[in-house]
């Protein structure tokens, strides 16, 4: 008779394989890591350029030339330059994170040769055409327009402002930033950052010599090089401070709460991700548990960690009923005291091993994910032995270690509390 | 391509494996062949609340989440107003976790008070949060009811409104696992790096003692052909004016559905588009301007929605978003802008091999269509559209009087 009662046996996860990546240079010096696989026939090519020239009169310089870079060439229109790419069944990402500028290529390697020439133009003589950069700014400050109603939202621009003040973590963008936006400053912009000196480029996939030898043929040389400034940023740990926009009509208030931690180059980094998980990063976490699962004041409620090249922070987020975002903040509190005082249990801390390295293994889905982990400990200045002693301190922690770093890093009384909605 | 293997156990449960040894993971995904369009007009919503009980316990495991986070597990669901589809991903040499608890909730849930209290609120907030409290967010909750007068596609899986949610009883529960929730009314997919005759031995092992129950059988109420063009105002406190149109269009089992993917496509996938070209970047009427489909098993919608440049006259607007469907009725799609979504269609498809989970849950929704196989087919299915195609669709849809369109204002332009 089976017995449904009884839970099937199971293994924690015991090896982790992590898919090196190759070295190789472009002629011109510019570094290209190749993660491998032949799976599928095709490719995923990301030229990663480092935010720089940090200037707080122009905080959208480096986002608005990411988002426009594809706007028109010398030699190509916005639309012609779309047209291409689309035609090859390719896709031309931009993204801006805070630290740095990312343009993606993903293509089928039938079409590399034909998509590579198109992706040159763009990187070596985009022209931000006036009306272009009029479009972008009108519908831009429309976009803040619809945002600055997402109490959510305008939650995560308070929070980042309070911690990172005036610099590109933290800046509070406003409709006048956009008005501000020049058709010249974003070229210097663009002719400074955009350049081999300052791109690594990331290859994932099938991607083989005769791949290497395109990508030189066209990247490797004609690219002129800059002078640049990284960015610098140093930021000191904040009193406690309170942030609260009433918005009168709101059925739920965004919260968010935290306050400066380390980032990955940090030792406490690895277990104060497994702190942090406890608390907020998973399904069955503490906050959770309580705040969805037994309250049912949520629909969701998180923690996350997050490392910045110059910094780290911890936060705790979620959307709440009106009439109980007070209840809900008293619990929060509630739970990071108790992290504080009170060991975690065997039992819990166990699954919370298990659910990591589960978690880990997963991630690495496919040839994009492993080189999405190379990036991880990469521009963060490390190798893989991260990797190593990761996964070794989700096996080895102990309940007293994790008490000793909610005492250090879950310090409520000086966290930046933010509160979009009522009270 | 993706391979599979396909059994069928002797309660009826429909169950597909596909072997993919390049990863260390597994996944388990059911999907259970109910969705929204199965509600009482009264008591909407009840899908999707439904699914969120599915993880307050079953009858013989307290907790779902617990046991399956302790082997390094994950899980989720969601629910659409065809289908409610649930997966759990883990390692694959712990796989007969997810058969352990995906088998005992299918048997019976706990059924318990306190979990549907809290789901009850829990249902609530994201009601508010995706629906109510966001710009533009309760959109799909006039458009809806628009453009459908009798099919049950005219409320959201989310529910026409609170109340429905507030007042769901225990009993409405039970009767709608009895109905929906039992072997002849799933299918099993497992991924990922394990072998058929293991899951095979695993699926009669677990999901074979469940009892058959009775097979649903689904008589829907269907929609009238719509022979008034419809209209309606909406005014919110939102900043931008917006404007929202519906065209009927067929099914997903429909041969034309692969002409309307690709005549959306032409419309508004990405920069180069149409839509985007014309409306937003010549003549900036738009800031933001989109077109999609609803990809739905009974008749669904061919959307246009777009949000105004500031000071620019909504009717305006909505006559230029007329004349390019006009085009579309008229002049032939070139062979290079057919080719152009054609071919992004094809690498689109490659690229969604690179999940796992993806690939399960499309196996699913494929067998659900009717094979599996299906899967296998699409990029030959969207080769043969030609572009004659494309203009017999867009005369057969794009007429006012088959339209419902939903002016969404900001409030100062009342």
């Amino acid at each position: 008779m089976l017995n449904r009662q009884q839970a099937p046996d199971f293994k924690q996860v015991s090896a982790i394989n992590f898919i090196q990546p190759e070295k190789r240079l472009l002629t011109n010096g510019v570094p290209v890591f190749t993660i491998y696989s032949g799976e599928q026939d095709l490719v995923r090519i990301e030229f990663i350029f480092e935010n720089v020239n940090w200037n707080r009169d122009k905080p959208l310089q480096a986002i608005a030339v990411s988002t426009l870079i594809n706007n028109g060439t010398n030699k190509l229109s916005a639309k012609e330059i779309a047209e291409k790419i689309d035609f090859y069944g390719a896709f031309f990402q931009t993204e801006y994170t805070q630290d740095q500028s990312l343009v993606t290529l993903y293509t089928l390697n039938k079409h590399l040769h034909s998509v590579l020439p198109i992706v040159k133009d763009v990187l070596t003589n985009s022209q931000f055409p006036q009306n272009e950069l009029d479009i972008y700014i009108q519908n831009q400050k429309q976009k803040l327009q619809v945002n600055l109603k997402k109490n959510d939202i305008v939650s995560r621009k308070e929070f980042a402002h309070a911690l990172f003040g005036e610099t590109a973590y933290g800046v509070d963008i406003k409709a006048e930033h956009y008005d501000g936006l020049e058709r010249e400053a974003l070229l210097t912009y663009f002719k400074t950052a955009y350049a081999p000196n300052n791109c690594t480029i990331v290859v994932s996939g099938k991607f083989d010599a005769a791949g290497f030898d395109l990508l030189d043929s066209h990247f490797g040389r004609d690219w002129d090089k800059s002078e640049v400034v990284k960015n610098a940023f140093s930021f000191s740990p904040t009193e406690k401070q309170f942030v609260y926009k009433e918005k009168p009509e709101a059925l739920q208030s965004a919260i968010r709460i935290g306050q400066l931690a380390v980032n990955r180059k940090h030792e406490d980094f690895s277990g104060l991700q497994i702190l942090n998980t406890v608390l907020g990063g998973y399904f069955g976490s503490r906050l959770m548990a309580n705040i969805r699962e037994d309250k049912g004041y949520t629909y969701g409620i998180g923690s996350g960690i997050s490392s910045l090249q110059q910094a780290g922070y911890l936060f705790i987020a979620t959307e709440v009923g009106a009439d109980v975002c007070g209840a809900a903040l008293t619990e929060i509190y509630k739970e990071i005291e108790i992290l504080r005082t009170t060991l975690i249990e065997e039992e819990e801390l166990n699954l919370v091993r298990n659910y990591m390295l589960g978690s880990m293994l997963g991630s690495l889905e496919n040839v994009f994910s492993h080189a999405d982990k190379f990036k991880n400990i990469y521009f963060a200045g490390l190798d893989y032995d991260y990797y190593t002693k990761y996964i070794n301190t989700v096996k080895t922690i102990t309940a007293q270690e994790l008490l000793a770093l909610a005492n250090k890093y879950l310090t409520t009384e000086s966290f930046t509390e933010v509160v979009i909605g009522k009270k | 391509m993706v391979d599979f293997n396909r059994f069928t156990l002797a309660n009826g449960l429909k169950v597909l494996v596909h072997e993919d040894a390049t990863t260390p993971m597994a996944v388990l995904n059911i999907l259970y062949d109910v969705g929204a369009r199965d509600e009482d007009p009264e008591k909407t919503g009840f899908a999707h609340l439904f699914e969120h009980l599915m993880f307050g316990g079953s009858i013989n495991i307290p907790n779902y989440d617990e046991p399956l986070q302790r082997v390094g597990g994950e899980n989720n669901a969601f629910t659409s107003n065809d289908i409610t589809n649930y997966y759990i991903t883990l390692p694959a040499e712990n796989i007969e976790t997810a058969f352990w608890l995906e088998s005992d909730r299918m048997l019976s849930l706990a059924f318990s008070e306190k979990s549907l209290d809290t789901q009850r609120n829990v249902v609530s907030e994201e009601f508010k949060q995706r629906y109510l409290n966001q710009p533009y967010g309760d959109v799909w909750l006039k458009l809806r009811p628009l453009a459908y007068k009798k099919h049950a596609y005219r409320w959201a899986t989310i529910g026409k409104e609170l109340s429905h949610i507030e007042n769901a009883t225990m009993d409405d529960v039970k009767a709608f696992f009895k109905k929906h929730y039992n072997p002849q009314n799933a299918i099993l997919v497992v991924g990922g790096n394990v072998k058929t005759e293991e899951v095979k031995k695993l699926a009669e092992k677990w999901f074979e003692p469940i009892p058959a129950g009775e097979k649903y059988h689904r008589n829907l109420v269907q929609e009238e052909p719509q022979t008034e063009a419809r209209q309606e105002t909406v005014k919110a406190n939102v900043p931008l004016n917006a404007i929202y149109m519906a065209f009927k269009m067929p099914g997903r089992l429909n041969s034309d559905y692969y002409a309307f993917d690709l005549l959306s496509d032409i419309l508004s996938r990405g920069q180069s588009s149409r839509l985007y070209n014309s409306l937003l970047k010549e003549q900036q009427l738009f800031s933001e301007i989109n077109a999609y489909i609803s990809s739905s098993l009974d008749p669904g919608l061919f959307i246009v929605e777009g949000k105004l440049v500031e000071g620019v006259v909504i009717e305006t607007a909505e006559k230029a978003i007329w004349a390019e469907l006009e085009k579309l009725k008229t002049e032939l799609v070139s062979d290079t802008e057919l080719t152009k979504v054609k071919n992004k269609v094809e690498s689109i498809l490659v690229f969604s091999e690179m999940g796992l989970l993806d690939k399960a849950m499309n196996l699913a929704y494929y067998e659900l269509l009717g094979d599996a196989a299906l899967l296998n087919n699409e990029t030959a299915e969207f080769l043969k559209v030609q572009s004659a195609d494309i203009q017999r669709i867009a005369n057969e849809t794009f007429n006012k009087n088959s339209s419902s369109t939903l002016y969404y204002l900001t409030e100062e332009h009342a």
